[in-house]
């Protein structure tokens, strides 16, 4: 019973803040209720009995991906009222779409239908005995273990493209060679001085100073000083 | 009383009991910790430190708890308001929520679930929202500085902690926290891992936001960071969110490294000290080394924070984590799984 109110509890809340990402105005308030939406999917992964999925969605999506999202989001200056202006002129194409995709989801749906055996795998996602991380690792790495492998492949491949695209060699930027500080000597070190040794004494030149300038003579008005009398 | 437990009541009235008698040792050792690092500090710096209110000024956390009560409560023109509040909030309670898990003895734990390790690691990466969401409610420049600094820290820390939590998995060959005290009943992981130890370490301090890598708060340049438009309770929140992850990050390093509950030798004099003791010395011996590494050191630049994280414990985490499984494959010492 408490399990059936608390899957209702998630569900609802997960999907109300689904509603929330769409329609709040603010595109901070909405990566907010995603991570809303994200922490109630992962209760809902709980109320399945995969404890290792909800964990790994709430690291990963909610601590790494979301927070970047949030990130750059908060940098994002977005003008509302622009984006609002055009809105009585795109709305018939809008529309078009969204009854497009509305229609083909419910061919989807229409058409689907359960393998006679998927009954008995539903919400049963750990065979008997074997706590899920490890039925988990069980099937990923041996039945799976070429999908998932070419899965990290492709997202290493995505990774590489995006720093290729971004990466741009900037000469006039200064940069520091750690390598180099740490393997020079001579030029800092420690030594033992005399208290009120003076700089000459333990063989520190000063560095050269610049002559002065000589100072320009204000000039006045005649050298003549007597010149009034 | 035996039949009373069993009914849903009862173990809701059990469960909040255990929880208010871990939270309220918690919270107090929170409050001594703030008075112990001013103690330290003060006495590596050859000055006295806090001792004026009550004996060797250990009234001190309370008088101060009481100054930020008095105090108002000011909410920024322009902030986003609920959020503003929200911040402080998420930052404590996410620092209480993750002691639901850490076991202080054998079998002390309030929820010894099979996915402990990642639980905590979930939570400790959830640490950034409070302090990326108060940069941005704030509505100030110096607190958005603040808070994308430690956004970008905290995220590029957490990926060489958990190639460190893996190597460690991979010795234990458990996710749960007291299958991971108990492998070190012979040797405690830091003797065999000890790099792995130091990368741990210095994570932690960066992922707290403690010094030498507190850059989110950096006083000299951005005032105080994130937290610069909060006052009275809700910084107070902050302050002790901020100190009861660092006691949550010495029990993290305590159960992976420093064999938990477990006594150095399990030999006489040894063992008559309870586990929980054993805990509790090892986390503050943690937190000793927090506040050493404090007064010590001088703060990091920012690019050289982020070399760091990425440039060399990265790295160095990935190529140990193959060394580690390389070595147990090949001596056969992989733990017996399943």
């Amino acid at each position: 019973m408490i399990a059936a109110a608390a899957f209702y509890l998630f569900a609802a809340v997960l999907i109300a803040s689904a509603v929330m990402v769409v329609t709040s105005r603010n595109p901070v308030h909405s990566v907010l209720f995603l991570i809303l939406a994200f922490f109630n999917a992962a209760a809902l992964f709980l109320l399945a009995g995969a404890e290792f999925l909800a964990m790994i969605l709430v690291i990963v999506y909610v601590g790494a991906v979301a927070v970047l999202f949030l990130f750059v989001v908060m940098m994002l200056d977005v003008d509302f009222s622009a984006l609002r202006e055009g809105f009585q002129r795109y709305a018939p194409v809008g529309g078009a779409v969204g009854l497009v995709l509305f229609a083909e989801l419910v061919f989807v749906f229409g058409s689907w239908s359960f393998a006679d055996d998927v009954g008995g795998l539903r919400l049963n996602p750990t065979p008997e005995g074997v706590d899920n991380t490890r039925a988990i690792g069980r099937i990923l790495y041996t039945d799976h273990v070429w999908l998932f492998q070419l899965s990290g492949l492709i997202l290493l491949v995505a990774m590489i493209g995006a720093i290729v695209l971004t990466l741009r060699g900037r000469p006039a930027s200064k940069r520091q060679d750690i390598g180099a500080q740490v393997a020079r000597s001579g030029s800092v070190n420690l030594r033992q001085v005399r208290p009120g040794a003076g700089l000459g004494e333990i063989g520190i030149e000063r560095p050269p100073v610049e002559a002065p300038k000589p100072v320009k003579q204000v000039e006045h008005h005649g050298h003549d000083h007597g010149g009034h009398h | 009383m035996e039949a009373f437990l069993a009914t849903p009541v009862g173990i809701l009235a059990l469960t909040v009991a255990q929880a208010m008698a871990l939270l309220v040792p918690l919270l107090i050792g929170v409050a001594y910790l703030t008075w112990a690092e001013r103690k330290i500090l003060g006495a590596m710096q050859m000055r006295k430190g806090p001792n004026v209110v009550g004996p060797f000024g250990l009234l001190q956390p309370f008088a101060d708890a009481l100054k930020m009560l008095m105090k108002e409560t000011i909410i920024p023109s322009g902030a986003s308001r609920a959020l503003f509040l929200m911040a402080p909030m998420i930052t404590f309670m996410l620092a209480m929520l993750a002691w639901a898990v850490i076991p202080v003895n054998d079998g002390w734990a309030i929820a010894d679930i099979n996915v402990g390790i990642l639980y905590l690691f979930a939570i400790s990466s959830l640490g950034v929202y409070g302090i990326i969401i108060a940069g941005w409610a704030s509505n100030s420049k110096y607190a958005f500085l603040g808070a994308l600094r430690s956004a970008a820290q905290m995220v590029s820390y957490e990926v060489s902690m958990g190639f460190v939590i893996v190597t460690v998995l991979l010795c234990v060959g458990s996710l749960n926290l007291t299958e991971i005290v108990r492998a070190q009943s012979t040797v405690w992981f830091i003797i065999p891992l000890f790099p792995m130890f130091v990368i741990m370490f210095i994570s932690a301090l960066a992922e707290t936001n403690r010094a030498p890598f507190d850059l989110p708060e950096g006083e000299s340049e951005l005032v105080a960071g994130f937290f610069v438009e909060y006052s009275s309770m809700s910084f107070a929140l902050f302050f002790l969110g901020e100190y009861a992850n660092m006691i949550l990050m010495s029990a993290l390093i305590t159960i992976l490294f420093l064999g938990g509950w477990l006594p150095p030798m399990a030999m006489e004099p040894f063992t008559w000290i309870p586990g929980p003791v054993w805990f509790i010395l090892k986390i503050c011996f943690c937190l000793f080394v927090f506040v050493w590494v404090r007064a010590t050191f001088p703060r990091y630049r920012y690019d050289q924070l982020m070399r760091l994280g990425w440039k060399v414990f990265l790295p160095f985490s990935l190529v140990w984590l193959i060394i580690t499984a390389a070595a147990l494959k090949i001596f056969g010492w992989l733990p017996a799984v399943g």
